[in-house]
């Protein structure tokens, strides 16, 4: 085991190709960062901007095969997931990594028992019997606060709620204590009132087992209060990466300021969420030149079509009251917005 | 629930009536005679038309199948108009076991072969293993049953040896004699099938495994095995379980070009026989007895989706 001050995953220019017969998709384009231990970090961009693909090549879920290609390398905890055999990169998925999906009416198999979900995760990691199986589950569906938790066992998937659902996914997630939990937009399908419930449920479980998590989400509202950094995806690529409060009180990529600009009012319906954003995000398989967000960017400049930003490292503002040591922030923009704060819910007009 | 067996009870007396009236409309149409079955070729119209009276086949058509109903409904299928004029029952339960040991063996071999292969194939979707499967079941489905038959005895039986070529020997007079003879015959039919399984399920497994649930029981550290097995048969079997019920009723009474060739007393051979010689009580027992089979592996189908798909256990309770 690694010391534990190294970061529990280190992800380093990772890029993830699909070939297809569009031609090559390059869904994930060099992205790096680090998750420390106990560290919750937000992942947020568009539908689209490569996020699940990311999370999942990130676990080793999506691996160099017949259609695809992953370069750049993934550590978790010292191990390198790309480079372990399937057989061992297999045992990882569990007891060190877990993922909560999207969708709950659709990730959990219909002809299955709930109880048999968790079970088989239970004894394919850990070496108990039947009965200490159930036991663990049944403990399992109390912890994430679903009554009954013994008849529920011998349900069917369909005959619970979404949130329901959604907490046993999440259960199955937690049945052999993975150290970094990816919760792939874990609240997108459910209803306004239960996503609340299901963000606070996964923020306190996190912080009981101090496990690390990567919560992915389109809504940077969703990650608000709940990360402890977040990192912003346009187009298979970081664009902004920083301290959850930093990057929200001042957004130095344009693209950020637009998606915060975007946060619905608390009455407004979900999935309105990213419409304030003119245009769409670029086709995979053909993305443009230069800066990818420069042809809906509302602050485009000459040059930005012309050189690829790099990921840059940034000063400390002065507005910003951290000590300038722990200052981790970086941004991928030719012409950094200078807002000192994300003060007009307006957008980015006004400059 | 008893609402229900009473329905499903009037649904199947449907179906028979139904079956044994067409039937015998049909064979009306078909040249066969039993009166020169009976007497040979070479008899004076007088004699032959004498028989038909004395067999009652001059009555009007309708009288004939009401009397036929009529001893159907007392227990009686009637005897054969051709010799050996033994009970139509006593035909039909010597046939009966030939066909179904037949059709029972030929299913079991070809799941057990197209399990496996489809299994593999969807596994490996798009690849080698895929298309050489793919472009081998499209080849054994689109080569007629006999022709598959013909090769199978003349490598098997007549070049190597293996299988021996002689009649048809009882279950009852020995299993061991009676595997032998029946699995080639068997092996021919599950051939066919096999191919055609193969295809099917493999189609549904490969929609399945893009299922979400699958990406999520791989997450879970399942081996790609055990996730096959385990997590996407079930729910990818709809479509091979409903074919198969339909294979058993089909494969009882169509055997036929396989009952020929390897010489077996089945029901297949029965029909046919009959129905050249206008024997219409063989033909008319044995279809009602095929289609009483039909039905009841049918009804045993749909009894199974509940047990494929508990989503749909609550709205049939
Ligand atoms: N197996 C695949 N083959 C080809 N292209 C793919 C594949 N999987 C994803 N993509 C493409 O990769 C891009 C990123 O997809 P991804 O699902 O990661 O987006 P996302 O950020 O998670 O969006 P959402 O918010 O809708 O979940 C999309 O353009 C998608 O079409
Ligand atoms: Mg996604």
């Amino acid at each position: 085991m690694t010391a534990p001050t190294t970061p529990l995953l280190v992800v380093d220019d990772l890029r993830t190709v699909f070939h297809t017969a569009r031609g090559a998709v390059r869904a994930v384009d060099g992205v790096s960062f680090t998750v420390a231990r106990g560290e919750t970090l937000g992942l947020v961009g568009e539908s689209g901007s490569g996020k699940s693909v990311l999370g999942r090549t990130v676990m080793g879920l999506i691996a160099t095969g017949a259609t695809t290609t992953v370069t750049g390398s993934v550590l978790l905890d010292g191990q390198d997931v790309h480079g372990l055999s399937r057989g061992r990169r297999r045992r990882l998925w569990g007891p060190e990594v877990a993922m909560v999906f999207q969708d709950p009416m659709t990730s959990l198999n219909p002809v299955k028992r709930v109880g048999t979900h968790l079970t088989e995760t239970l004894r394919r990691h850990l070496d108990c019997s039947r009965a200490e199986a159930r036991d663990r589950a049944v403990d399992l569906l109390r912890q994430v606060g679903i009554p009954e938790p013994a008849r529920r066992l011998r349900q069917y998937p369909h005959e619970l709620s979404g949130g329901m659902r959604q907490r046993v996914v999440i259960a199955i997630a937690l049945a052999c204590d993975p150290r970094l939990l990816i919760a792939d937009e874990p609240t997108t399908a459910l209803d306004v009132t239960v996503q609340q419930q299901i963000l606070d449920l996964l923020g306190s479980l996190v912080e009981e087992r101090s496990m690390a998590m990567v919560l992915v989400s389109h809504d940077l509202g969703a990650v608000a209060g709940r990360t402890d950094r977040v990192q912003v995806m346009y187009a298979g690529r970081t664009v902004e990466s920083g301290r959850t409060r930093d990057v929200f009180a001042a957004p130095r990529h344009p693209y950020t300021e637009a998606l915060l600009a975007s946060i619905p009012q608390l009455d407004a319906p979900p999935h309105t969420v990213l419409r304030a954003i003119e245009g769409t995000p670029p086709d995979m398989a053909r993305p443009p030149a230069g800066c990818r967000f420069a042809p809906r960017c509302a602050v485009r400049h000459d040059d930005c079509a012309g050189a690829m930003p790099a990921l840059v490292p940034l000063s400390m503002p002065l507005s910003v009251g951290s000590p300038a040591a722990s200052y981790d922030r970086e941004v991928a923009c030719h012409h950094p917005t200078t807002s000192a704060a994300f003060a007009a819910p307006g957008g980015p007009d006004g400059r | 629930m008893l609402r229900r067996l009473l329905i499903s009870t009037l649904e199947l007396v449907a179906v028979l009536f139904l079956v044994s009236l067409g039937v015998f409309l049909l064979l009306s149409l078909v040249p066969g005679d039993p009166a020169v079955a009976l007497l040979g070729e070479g008899r004076t119209p007088q004699e032959y038309e004498a028989m038909r009276e004395q067999l009652g086949l001059n009555q009007p058509l309708l009288s004939r199948y009401g009397d036929w109903l009529g001893g159907v409904l007392t227990g009686d299928l009637g005897t054969s108009l051709v010799p050996p004029q033994t009970e139509v029952l006593d035909r039909i339960l010597s046939a009966l076991p030939v066909s179904l040991e037949l059709a029972v063996l030929g299913l079991v071999m070809a799941l057990v072969i197209a399990l496996p292969l489809a299994m593999w194939s969807a596994y490996h979707q798009g690849g080698r293993a895929d298309r050489v499967i793919s472009a081998a079941t499209f080849g054994l489905l689109s080569m007629p049953s006999f022709l598959l038959g013909i090769v199978l005895i003349a490598v098997l039986v007549n070049a190597l040896g293996i299988f021996p070529r002689n009649e048809w020997v009882r279950l009852g007079d020995g299993i061991g004699g009676n595997l032998q003879h029946a699995f080639l015959p068997a092996l021919t039919i599950a051939l066919m099938e096999a191919a055609m399984f193969t295809r099917i399920l493999r189609n549904d497994l490969v929609t399945t495994l893009n299922e979400d649930y699958i990406l999520a029981a791989r997450a879970r550290g399942m081996s790609p095995l055990r996730i096959m097995v385990s997590d996407a048969l079930r729910p990818s079997s709809f479509s091979l379980v409903t074919i198969l019920g339909l294979s058993i009723g089909r494969l009882v009474g169509s055997t036929v070009i396989v009952e020929y060739l390897f010489a077996l007393p089945g029901m297949g051979k029965l029909v046919i026989d009959a129905a050249n010689q206008g024997n219409y009580p063989v033909v008319q027992g044995a279809v009602l007895v095929i289609a009483l089979i039909y039905v009841a592996s049918n009804r045993l189908i749909d009894g199974s989706y509940g047990y494929l798909d508990p989503r749909t256990r609550r709205a049939r309770a």
